[in-house]
């Protein structure tokens, strides 16, 4: 039996990038990471010394520790990719290395393409440049959410709090356009050690952590429960009549024995009946995990196929918008190239190129022909359908690289967009909870009063919750006609069309559920603060969430409708289809079916819509409304 | 891609190793696995035996042998071998041996490219090997940092570091002409701290000269030379005893040993955490010029 090792020795894994020219320092602060985390070992260092030495350098030069190719030392230039490694007793770190010039944007994109984070380099004397600039928005574009802003060099403008402030509110605004609100900004000296592993005895004015400390504490191992199970099949392993096995490294989402998944592009539904891991049956499996799957049925599934969510499946699609960029030296000429998308890997042709992005500006422009380092937008169509997602929801379905068939060369990376095909889609950032202290509410000058006085109606949310089928939606709709008709301004909230647009980013598992209702609620707040009456058409499921909705919204203006009809009425009614599919099994996590629903225990209001008719129940909405003072007596004629 | 808090760095490097091995099976026509015998090919060959469990490894390995390995490495060799069941697939440029070549008589440059390079073009070639999987790691070497994890190599088996696909998030392009080849290394991204971390988890077995004990040495240009397999002495030179142990393996005349007393996985661990030159130190082979380890890749050399 192994002995335990210390337990410091499990660590997780950082990957970042980053980019920057030898004259931003950022050889020397690669070279100063690695030598003050004791990563560099004293032959390498001998070696460096004898090169610079050779070469003339004045000093050593620790970028001669970097710079890997024979060219690079003589020219003094970083040319490619290099991958470093190195640890703390928290973590092991992979940093890609990449030159920070103009013409080496497809090297910033390659290394920016697998981190997690970006160190964005600049010299405290010089500022943002360009290549600054260009290597957030590469980095954001490729799906990185931690930007580090590295201002070098602070020993030559005299350890200058001011001008680290300058340079750090010009980032953040920039930055927020690029939909990443709080990067950390770090003065530092590379050369001198200053905050990059221990916090600098110059500059006390600064009150956040050095490097190091930063690079150990982001947060790499967040949002994963909520993604969705992708799993695309790499290869099937056969060893003998009795075991079938998809081989494959899950992308997303939670895999489990007993599992239903959905086979795409096929679009075949499948049980999972083992994971394996080398000789470990898993009892469940998470991402990155490389494993093969055994499932219960006899299908045909081979390499290229996916298995995803059923409820929250891929888009099987054979024309996508993406963003594009070009990275072979000659331009793109002709129109029918391979795409690799995760393990599939099909003939597409490039109907349409749409525009071009300015990574220094942000702008868009006229389209040209992508050539070397050209970013853009472009219209793909796959020659076969392909399962894949937008590059925002997911970086391995979300993306593809387009291969010459003829010379076999990478050609250029692709981003998958959203149906709509907005580029900023990229860009945005999912929400993260802001540190509330820093917001500070701006009072308004108009009362609550004097809004109510202007509608005659103190402004209410009526929450109305229920099974799918229950009669939310027909009542919500006709009480707002009765409310408008009589005067009211009155205004319903209803799950379907919240869906389409505010929360189109959000599923049906509970933490998604439970996001999609805190979002509405507040919403409604906001009506409520503007004087409306809200009617709000919501399963939401769980009383946790409507609690919530309750302190969102406020006691006072929280009124919970229990829309009540039993499960086979439901059923009966079911306008939209959705009981069916969920009892066929296609439709996962259905309220009644496949998810629970927690009854309101004490609601302001029960509706029985077995027995009672929509007018009946809208009658009793406005009752209470009036006795409860919400409307005034007179402006609700009885019809 | 985020990870899951529960997933280990190791728990990382080895499902993005067993990724690539997977890829490679599943795109190359013909692939091998380079079996060098020491510790990264043991790691390597293990990763490869849990990508394809409970079934075999679906390709041969394959030893390029110079004839002047350690007797404990032929030992170990096909004992590993014949136990997992692997196809090993020995080979070696015997006129080459024949002619007596050897570092002593004709330097290290040539007898590395007629034993090793040359011997390992030929024997892709004669098997039809249209990938070649390998144990070199970034972090061995300034050069290799540099290298994707697939390289690309023209007819002769040439690597050109100017002109390399560029390979994004793990899309792989394998694709190349009949006689192109790709070189393939599954384990870039692990150190070689990871290594024996995951030799101790895993309980992979190794050569057991990777442990101390006392040995016959000489002390040659700073590094340990063992003169038990007959090592020439120049004028002055004495043999010692010395407890020492291997930190890499490669040719007995041209591997040097260090000073140690670790005799087991986790103080060779505690031992690397202190230790402050790299492994290939040891490699009489890399310091023979300014580059050298980029020219013999450029040449063909893993």
């Amino acid at each position: 039996m192994a002995k335990p090792l210390d337990p410091s020795l499990r660590t997780d894994l950082l990957r970042f990038s980053t980019a920057g020219s030898v004259d931003d320092g950022k050889s020397t602060l690669i070279g100063r990471l690695l030598l003050d985390c004791r990563a560099v070992y004293e032959d390498h260092l001998a070696a460096m010394a004898a090169d610079s030495r050779r070469l003339n350098r004045e000093a050593t030069d620790l970028a001669l520790l970097t710079d890997g190719l024979k060219a690079e030392r003589e020219q003094g230039i970083t040319i490619d990719v290099a991958y470093r490694h190195f640890a703390t007793p928290r973590r092991r770190f992979i940093i890609a290395d990449t030159p920070g010039h103009e013409q080496y944007t497809r090297n910033m994109a390659t290394g920016a393409s697998t981190s997690s984070l970006a160190v964005i380099l600049v010299d405290a004397r010089q500022g943002l440049l360009t290549q600054s600039r260009r290597h957030a928005f590469i980095s954001v574009l490729l799906g990185i959410r931690h930007l580090v802003l590295a201002v070098n060099k602070m020993d030559l403008v005299d350890w200058s709090r001011e001008v680290f402030e300058r340079l750090r509110s010009e980032f953040i605004a920039f930055a927020g356009r690029l939909g990443v609100p709080t990067p950390a900004c770090i003065p530092m000296s590379a050369l001198l050690g200053d905050n990059v592993v221990t916090l600098s005895p110059h500059m006390s004015w600064y009150e956040g952590v050095p490097l190091v400390a930063h690079l150990e504490n982001v947060p790499v191992g967040s949002n994963d429960e909520e993604s969705l199970l992708r799993l695309p099949v790499q290869t099937v392993l056969r060893p003998g009549k009795d075991y079938r096995g998809l081989a494959g490294q899950l992308a997303g989402g939670r895999l489990e024995p007993g599992q239903t998944v959905l086979v795409q592009p096929a679009g075949l539904h499948a049980t999972v009946r083992s994971i394996r891991l080398g000789d470990k049956v898993l009892s469940q499996a998470a991402p990155p995990s490389s494993v093969a799957v055994e499932i219960e049925e006899d299908l045909d599934i081979g390499r290229g196929a996916l298995l995803s969510d059923p409820a929250r499946p891929a888009r099987v699609t054979d024309r996508v918008r993406a963003v594009l960029l070009w990275m072979s030296a000659a331009p793109m000429v002709r129109k029918t190239w391979l795409a690799k998308a995760a393990t599939r890997t099909v003939r597409c042709t490039v109907d349409a190129v749409e525009c071009r992005i300015d990574p220094d500006t942000l702008t868009t422009g006229e389209a040209g022909t992508p050539d070397l380092n050209w970013i853009g937008r472009v219209a793909i169509r796959f020659h076969e359908p392909v399962a894949c997602d937008s590059y925002a929801r997911n970086r391995t379905t979300g993306s593809f690289v387009l291969i010459d068939p003829l010379a076999n060369d990478t050609v250029a990376a692709g981003m998958i967009l959203d149906d709509d095909g907005h580029i900023e889609g990229l860009l945005q950032a999912r929400p993260s909870p802001q540190p509330e202290r820093l917001l500070t509410p701006e009072e308004s000058l108009v009362s609550a009063d004097e809004r109510s006085l202007l509608l005659r109606q103190r402004p209410v949310t009526l929450w109305l919750t229920g099974l799918s089928g229950s009669g939310k939606s027909t009542i919500a709709k006709a009480l707002e006609r009765r409310l408008v008709d009589s005067g009211h301004a009155c205004y319903v909230l209803d799950g379907d069309n919240v869906r389409r647009g505010l929360n189109r980013d959000l599923g049906f598992s509970p933490a998604e559920r439970s996001e999609n209702i805190r979002r509405v609620a507040e919403v409604a707040a906001l009506m409520n603060d503007a004087g409306l009456i809200v009617v709000t058409a919501f399963i939401s499921p769980y009383t946790q969430d409507r609690a919530q909705a309750a302190r969102s919204i406020g006691a006072e203006r929280f009124v919970e409708v229990f829309v009540d009809a039993p499960l086979p009425l439901c059923e009966a009614r079911d306008p939209k289809g959705l009981y069916r599919k969920a009892r066929e099994g296609r439709l996962a996590e259905f309220t009644g079916i496949s998810a629970p629903y927690e009854s309101p225990t004490s609601p302001a209001l029960r509706l029985d819509t077995s027995a009672d008719s929509v007018v009946g129940c809208v009658e009793r909405i406005v009752d209470w409304l009036l006795s409860g003072g919400f409307l005034a007596a007179r402006s609700v004629d009885r019809t | 891609m985020r990870s899951h808090p529960r997933h280990s760095h190791l728990d990382l490097l080895e499902a993005e190793s067993i990724h690539i091995i997977r890829e490679v099976v599943a795109e190359m026509d013909h692939p091998v696995m380079l079996y060098s015998v020491g510790k990264d090919s043991s790691v390597m060959v293990h990763l490869a035996r849990k990508a394809f469990s409970p079934g075999r490894i679906p390709f041969p390995l394959l030893h390029v042998d110079t004839g002047m390995k350690f007797p404990e490495m032929y030992e170990f060799r096909d004992r590993f071998c014949r136990e997992i069941g692997a196809d090993l697939r020995v080979f070696r440029n015997e006129p080459a041996i024949e002619s007596g070549v050897n570092p002593w008589d004709d330097g290290t440059i040539r007898c590395c490219a007629q034993l090793k390079t040359r011997a390992l073009l030929e024997a892709l070639a004669q098997g039809g090997f249209d990938a070649a999987m390998g144990g070199a790691r970034r972090e061995e070497e300034r050069s290799r940092a540099k290298e994707r994890v697939y390289s690309f190599r023209d007819i002769h088996g040439q690597w050109d570091p100017r002109n390399q696909r560029p390979e994004l998030w793990s899309l792989y392009n394998g694709r190349h002409n009949p006689g192109e080849s790709i070189r393939v290394f599954p384990i870039s991204n692990w150190t070689e701290f990871d290594v024996w971390l995951y030799v101790h988890r895993e309980r992979i077995p190794v050569v057991p000269m990777y442990f101390a004990r006392k040995r016959r040495m000489v002390v040659s240009h700073g590094r340990l030379i063992p003169v038990e397999l007959g090592t020439r002495l120049s004028e002055g030179q004495e043999a010692v005893d010395i407890v020492c142990r291997f930190r890499t393996l490669g040719c007995h005349p041209c591997t040097g040993a260090v000073p140690s007393s670790a005799r087991t996985v986790p103080q060779i661990l505690r031992e690397l955490a202190s230790v402050r030159y790299s492994e290939r130190i040891t490699r009489l082979i890399d310091h023979d010029q300014d580059g050298s380890m980029e020219q013999k890749k450029r040449e063909g050399y893993f």
